[in-house]
Parts: structure tokens; sequence; C-alpha cells
């Protein structure tokens, strides 16, 4: 609903130099397209390092060939030490928390598309946008840099707990120099996110095109925009957290560390700080994330879903609004990550309340996805496939959220496998499920060449049967009392359950084996797959709009669309089929507003 | 000139959208099919072992336990449904709607949107706060109620990687901490200086932690270094450490036996092989093993 005077704010001439063009672009389709590919090879980097963590906890002595070359110390013949594997975990964790969950779905698919979407010709601070990528890509940098110091990465786990995170070399390998570079690699990495959210949020609010009222945006742009809104106020709080980390490192300051630590029989010099100080910080970010890494794929999925079911949602706007609810309820139930911690148990209590509430929303969303599948004419594609796997892995990853809602079964299941077997398939396989369906729904425009659906299929099959191998003996292991971060199974108790071990490590070295036939999928369909047409799968949304596929520089060419309809508009009858592009001027449906 | 033309148009021709929606593909249709059996049976498959208890937790050893196991059956029941129930929507839904025949009308959900929202908060909005509203109850058992005048105290100091325990002896008081002291070579874990101390003398420090069945105990709990846990599954306990912080729990046994107590909490590269083992003894038995702990100090 803006002049088009307005909308020209984020305009910068196509670049003519191969470095300002693929290297420090102002386009927020490359840039996108960077994001998507740092999390490419962070993905792979973060399941190779789960690969080796997968054969050491099932067959714990065995000799990884090779494995000494990327470590020091950490496997003398070959084998895997017990702080090496901690060592993997946490850069795994990390990684993929990081540099895939949230910059793919969030920085790379809502830096190409939001801007398409809300028919705008780049985003409004270009330059940005584009230093986001790359302090993003220093972070990545930073954080692997740590692989390279003298003992290697921190092994405190991606959650950081202070003391042990604070209180330097004493606390083991890593805990020095690997901690110092992790805290450094996250805080740089809030800096990007700070200023990608911001472009973001400007872009939504700002940069609409005429027509384009906020109802008008597609559900992935909402998912986007929310997701924004989040990562502003989430990563504002990490960010100074990881600072007061570091300076306990380098500034001999006592932030997490209370006075009287002693460690190696040495009291550490150290007073007056709270390590329950750093949880809180930490998880006030920690639980928003969660929902910063599923709501985009939400969206996505939403988006997905709709033109592949050739029909609208039952309501769109209870969509939005229930993202919105899981947007603000994620701030109020962080404390549930806490309950045994030694926090007041009245605060459990409280915090458990809103913990159990944030389950109405997701099952809103889920329930509206579902009673929108009812009577839909159904496309069976890749891209829907994993939508749809992304419906069944958001199910089974929720309802493990009954348990961890509730204090009192929190006693059993805290820091149990069934926590790793819950946050994996809500946050981990969910959220890929959602990258995966929007590469294959969006390639097409991105690169101008549909991907190889046979393949697509195939990678399909085997991620859905094998992630639900994986994950859900996760629970059952968490119900045996199976403690997480082990890096070998010890207690007694524990020992029936390693065949179960074994049996998840077979399943995940398939299941990540799959996975390279969508990297290949994705390679050869870069370069040889079949050309794409303009608007392959009859969407109505703004990026299948575009003069050409990809789209050009400024996106729109020289004029800026105007939008007439609702991103739903299916299932009419139209002239072109059963479709009304929101750029139609034709009339659509009966509760159409044009 | 002509070939360049001629490839133009070509493209553009493969550009031009055709309306394919209602085109059905066969094979679209049997994957779908394939799709629905394939979650049916996931869905059953991860049932079979939690019905059957395959993997379940522990034999509960604790007075309070009783109501938390309940809780946690009642929330396995409804989460279960829920699960199994929408599993099998999702699937028949998509069994259903997938192979479309030339002509079909999309059709709408009878209720709509609104039927989703109210379905959301009477079923399932109910559903888990009446789960939360019965669980403090469960909750309330262990944190709200305070030990008993006549429990039986017990401390116990985690560290990396090993829990050392201590029983205040007859005097029935803990002698103070000197964390300048703690010495793991001369054995002086706690830091107890029994020379000035005169509450420090009767101290019993042993590195496994014993107590007499039926009788409550009262555990201070007390870290030297980092964050650690304290857990007992079939105590029904889990407590962490929290360094600077002096928590504690308190429990009472009700079955003898040998049990393992296992660190949850990420301490270092032994988190892993931090553990200790608690024995439940019969009174005599546990008189006993004091007496002999005490002339070991």
């Amino acid at each position: 609903m803006h002049d088009t005077a307005h909308a020209h704010v984020g305009q910068h001439a196509a670049p003519t130099s191969f470095i300002r063009k693929h290297v420090f672009s102002l386009d927020h389709k490359v840039i996108g397209k960077q994001y998507y590919g740092l999390a490419l090879a962070a993905v792979l980097i973060g399941m190779f390092l789960s690969w080796l963590m997968r054969l050491h906890l099932g067959w714990t002595n065995l000799a990884i060939p090779g494995l000494h070359l990327l470590t020091k110390n950490g496997a003398p013949g070959d084998v895997m030490t017990p702080e090496f594997y901690l060592q993997l975990m946490t850069m795994h964790a990390t990684i993929m928390v990081f540099f895939v969950l949230t910059t793919a779905p969030f920085a790379a698919f809502g830096n190409y598309f939001l801007p398409i979407q809300v028919g705008a010709e780049d985003m409004p601070f270009p330059h940005f946008n584009m230093m986001s990528f790359w302090v993003t890509l220093v972070a990545f940098l930073v954080l692997m840099s740590s692989f390279f110091v003298s003992d290697g990465p921190t092994l405190g786990g991606w959650t950081q707990y202070a003391p042990l995170s604070a209180v330097g070399q004493v606390g083991g390998p890593g805990e020095g120099a690997g901690v110092v570079l992790w805290a450094l690699s996250i805080a740089i990495f809030c800096v990007g996110q700070l200023l990608g959210s911001l472009n973001f949020i400007t872009t939504t609010l700002d940069m609409r095109t005429r027509g384009m009222s906020l109802w008008r945006l597609p559900l992935s742009a909402w998912g986007w925009f929310i997701t924004s809104v989040m990562g502003l106020t989430a990563f504002a709080v990490l960010m100074p957290a990881c600072i007061l980390l570091i300076l306990d490192h380098v500034a001999g300051t006592s932030f997490f560390v209370p006075a009287n630590t002693v460690i190696n029989d040495q009291m550490q010099p150290h007073s007056g700080g709270s390590t329950l100080l750093w949880q809180h910080l930490f998880w006030f970010f920690g639980h928003p994330e969660v929902y910063i890494a599923i709501v985009p794929g939400m969206g996505i999925v939403s988006h997905v879903l709709i033109t592949n079911m050739r029909k609208p949602m039952l309501s769109h706007r209870v969509l939005v609004y229930a993202m919105g609810a899981l947007a603000v309820l994620s701030y109020m139930v962080y404390g549930h990550h806490m309950f045994v911690s030694g926090m007041n148990p009245v605060s459990s209590l409280v915090f458990s309340f809103p913990t159990l509430v944030i389950t109405i929303p997701s099952t809103i969303v889920v329930l509206i996805w579902m009673g929108s599948l009812y009577g839909a004419k159904l496309r069976i594609n890749s891209a829907s496939l994993f939508a749809l796997g992304f419906i069944s892995m958001f199910i089974a990853g929720g309802v493990s959220g009954f348990f961890l809602a509730q204090p009192s079964i929190d006693i059993m299941l805290h820091a149990t496998y069934f926590v790793v077997g819950h946050f994996h398939l809500v946050m981990g396989v969910a959220a890929m499920f959602g990258i995966f369906a929007g590469t294959y729904f969006w390639f097409p425009k991105m690169y101008g060449r549909m991907m190889n659906e046979t393949l697509g299929k195939i990678h399909f099959w085997c991620s859905f049967v094998g992630a639900y191998a994986i994950f859900m003996p996760f629970h059952y292991l968490g119900l045996a009392g199976n403690v997480r971060r082990y890096q070998a199974f010890a207690p007694e108790y524990m020992q029936h359950l390693i065949p179960l071990h074994k049996f998840i490590t077979i399943a995940a070295l398939f299941t990540g084996a799959a996975q390279l036939i969508f990297v290949y999928n994705l390679f050869v369909s870069r370069y040889k797959g079949e050309p794409a047409r303009d608007n392959p799968w009859q969407g109505t949304s703004l990026e299948w709009s575009t003069p050409t596929t990809p789209p050009p520089h400024n996106n729109f060419g020289d004029k800026l669309p105007v939008v007439y309809h609702d991103p739903f508009q299916y299932g009419v009858e139209s002239s072109t089929g059963d479709y009304v592009m929101q750029t139609s001027p034709e009339k659509a449906g009966p509760d159409d507003e044009a | 000139m002509k070939l360049c033309l001629l490839s133009r148009r070509l493209r553009a021709v493969a550009r031009r959208d055709t309306p394919t929606s209602n085109r059905t593909v066969s094979g679209e249709g049997n994957m779908a099919k394939f799709f629905a059996i394939t979650i049916f049976v996931i869905a059953i498959v991860s049932a079979i072992p939690i019905l059957r208890h395959t993997w379940w937790m522990a034999e509960d050893i604790s007075t309070h336990g009783a109501p938390i196991d309940e809780q946690m059956s009642e929330t396995m029941a409804e989460a279960g449904i829920s699960f199994l129930a929408s599993q099998f929507i999702l699937g028949y839904f998509i069994w259903k709607f997938s192979n479309p025949k030339p002509g079909d009308k999309i059709k709408t959900f009878p209720g709509g949107a609104k039927a989703m929202v109210w379905a959301a908060f009477l079923l399932v909005g109910t559903e888990v706060l009446a789960l939360g509203v019965f669980g403090v109850k469960a909750w309330a058992n262990v944190y709200f109620t305070p030990p008993a005048a006549n429990a039986v105290p017990v401390e116990v100091q985690a560290g990396q990687f090993a829990f050392y325990f201590r029983y205040p002896g007859p005097d029935g008081s803990f002698g103070p901490i000197h964390p300048d002291m703690i010495n793991e070579a001369n054995q002086n874990f706690y830091g107890l200086d029994t020379d000035h101390d005169a509450d420090s003398k009767d101290d019993v420090v042993t590195a496994e932690m014993a107590v007499p069945v039926n009788r409550e105990i009262h555990l201070i709990m007390h870290s030297k270094d980092v964050g650690h846990s304290f857990f007992v599954p079939e105590l029904r306990v889990q407590q962490d450490f929290v360094p600077g912080m002096d928590l504690s729990v308190h429990f009472t046994a009700t079955k003898i036996g040998r049990y393992e107590i296992v660190c949850t909490q990420l301490c270092g590269l032994g988190h892993y092989n931090m553990k200790a083992y608690l024995s439940v003894l019969s009174p005599e038995d546990f008189d006993a093993w004091m007496k002999k702990e005490k002339a070991m100090q």
C-alpha cells in the first residue's frame, strides 16, 4: 500500500564486475543463495560429525580410519577419546542450530523470496544485508578455527553451562581458547542475525508494493516476518551473554563463576558470579531459537501445501495468529529447560503453565493444515511430500512436549535421550523437511531449472523412514534413563540399551547417506536440469510473476507489480485454470477482496 | 540468426504455463497411498515398545514416586492417543484427497477453521492443562514439603568426576568446609579441618552412599567445582548441583538393594563415568556399614 517512490529505497544498479555480482553482492537473491551455500556446507560438516559420534556410541572402541587427522590428541590409534566425543558433539549442535537451522530456512530462503513476495526490488538496507552474510561467514570460520587450536574446540555442549564454560583451561580440554572462539563466533553470528532481522522487518513493513496489504502476504512471508521479530529480541540477549562469557576468560571477571570454586585442588580466582544467570540468559534466547528454527518452516510448508493442495488454508489469518502466538509464548516458556536446575521450584510450576499453553497454538497450526487437506486436490511431488512429512514429524516431536512441559515428569526425563529425541524431531528433522520442501519448490525459480523428481522422491522416502528409525528409539532410551552427552554407557543399568544404540547408528549412517542423493540432485539439476517455466507449480504469489526465471536484478523489470488478490486464490475458475495470480486484475473467488 | 529466433520461440513456448490442475497422474495416487500406509505402519511400530514397556522406567523404590509414575502413564496415554489419531488422520487424508478425478471440485472441511480452533482449545487445551494441574501434586510432594525432623541427614559433594558423601556422625552436625583445604592426595575431599573444628571430628566421608530402608533421607547437595546432577532413576530423584548454592532434596527408599547414582549435567571429559553406588540397607546393615566406614576414616 505504498507509493512507488517509497518502494525504490533499496534500489541499486545491476553490478557489472564479477566480485560485485557473485561475491560482495548487494542483491538479496545472491545473498540468499550465499546463505544457502553456507548452510549446505555447514550441514554436511554437522552430519559428518554426527556419523563419527554415532559410530563411537555404537562401538566405543572402534578405530575409525583417518580420525587422527581431525584432531591433535583426540584420537590416539584412531579411537575417539571421551573429550573428543564431547567436542564433536558440541560442534555438531552449534553448527546445526546456528549455521543450518537458523541460516537456511530464515536467512537463505527469506533473503531470496521475502523481497520478491512483498513486491520490492530489494531489501531497504542492501549494505547491511551483504554485511549480515559476510559476518555470518566470519562467525562460521571462527567456530571452525577452534578445531585447529592446541587442545581443540570446546566440549561444554551447545548450551555452554557455566561455570564449566567460564573457568578456563582448568575445566578440561577445549575450555580455554575453544570456549572463547565459540563465544566469539556466536556473538558475531548474533550481529549478522540482528542486521538480517532489521532488514526483514523493514522489508515487510515498508517495502510492500501497491495493493500488497499485510494480509495479502503469503504465509511464507509471514513466517519470516514473525521470525525476524523473534530474532531481533532473542539474539540481542545472547550476544551480551556471550560477551560476558568472553570477559570471564580474558578480563578476569566473574560473571558466571561463584566464590569457593575448587578445581584440581586449586581455589579459582573468582567470586560473586552466578551460574544460574548464564542459564537464564542462554535460555531466554534458547527457547525462542527453537521457534526461530521452526516458524519459517511452518510458513514455507504452508506455502508449498497451498500450492499443491490447489485450495486455500481453512483460515489464512488463524495460521498467522497462531504463529504469532507461538512467537510471543516462546519467551515465557524458557524456564522448562531449568526445572531441576536449582531454580526456585515455584518458578518451575510458573514456567510449566505457558509451556502447556503453547501446545494450543501448535495444535491449531497442525489442525488447520490437516483440515485444509480435507477436500484438497493434492499433488504428490518432492516438495509436497516433504511438506507432508514435516507435519508428521512436527506431530511426532510435538507430542513429546506434553511430557517435558511437566516438572514432575521432567525429574525422570531431564537430560536423557528423550529430550534429544524430542528436539531432533521437532526442530531438527521437521525444520530440515521445511528446508527440503522449500528447496524442491523454489529451486526452479532460483536456478531456472527443475530438480529431478525421481531422485527427490527417493530422497524423501529414505529421509522419512530413516528419521523415524533414528529418533523414535531415542524416546525409548530416555524412558529407560539413558543419560545424554555420554561418550560411553558406563552405568550398569544402561548396558541393555547398547543394542538399541547400534540400531540407531546403522539407521543414521543410512539416512545420512541418503542426503548425498539430495546434494547430487542439487548440483546436477543446477547445470543439467530440465529448464523451468516461470510458474512451474501454477502458484499465485509474486515470485511466480517475475518477468524472467531466475528473476532479473531488480526482480520485476521496469515496473513493480500491482497486487489485486490474496495469495491463496486456488480452486477458482479463471482463464489460467484453477488459480488467479496476485498480479492478475481478473476477478477471483466470491470472498476475493479485489 | 534464424536458429536463434527459433530457439527463442521454443523457449517462450516452453515457458508458457499450461494449466495442469485437472491432470491426474496415477503414479502420484499410488505414492500417496504408499505414504498413508507408511505413516500407519510407523505410528503403530513406534507405539508397540511403549505399550509393551520394552524399554521403560526402572522400578520405583521411593515413597514419592507413585504420583510421578501415574502422571507419566496418563501423559503417555494422552500423548499416545494424540500421536496415533493425528498420524492416522493425516495418512487417511493424504490417501483420500491426492488422486482427484478430472472435474473434481475442492471441498472445505465442514466447520471450517472455527472447528479446528475449538478442537485445539477444548481437546488439547483442557487435556494438557488438566495434566498440568494434576502434575502440581506430584511436584509438590518432592519440592514443597519440608523434610521430616527425624530425617537422616546426608551430604553429597559433586566434583569432576566423582561423588563423595558425608554423614554427620553422633553429634548430628556437619563440620564447616574449607575449600582451600580440599586436597585429593590427602583424601581430604571435603576440605575438613579436623584439628580445629569439633564438628568435623566425627564426620564420616565415603565414596559410596548407603541409606537405611524406609527412613527419610535429607540429602544436602554441594558442588565444589562445576555443575553436576544427582540422578537415581529408581528413586525418582534428579536434581542439579549448583556451584555457589547448597540445595537439598529428601526421599525415602523402600526397597533394599544396590542402585546407581549418575551425573546428568555435562561436567567435562569424565562426565560419562561420574557415578556412585547407592546401597539401601536394613537398619542393622546400615549401622554395621556406618561402623565399618567410621573405622576407615
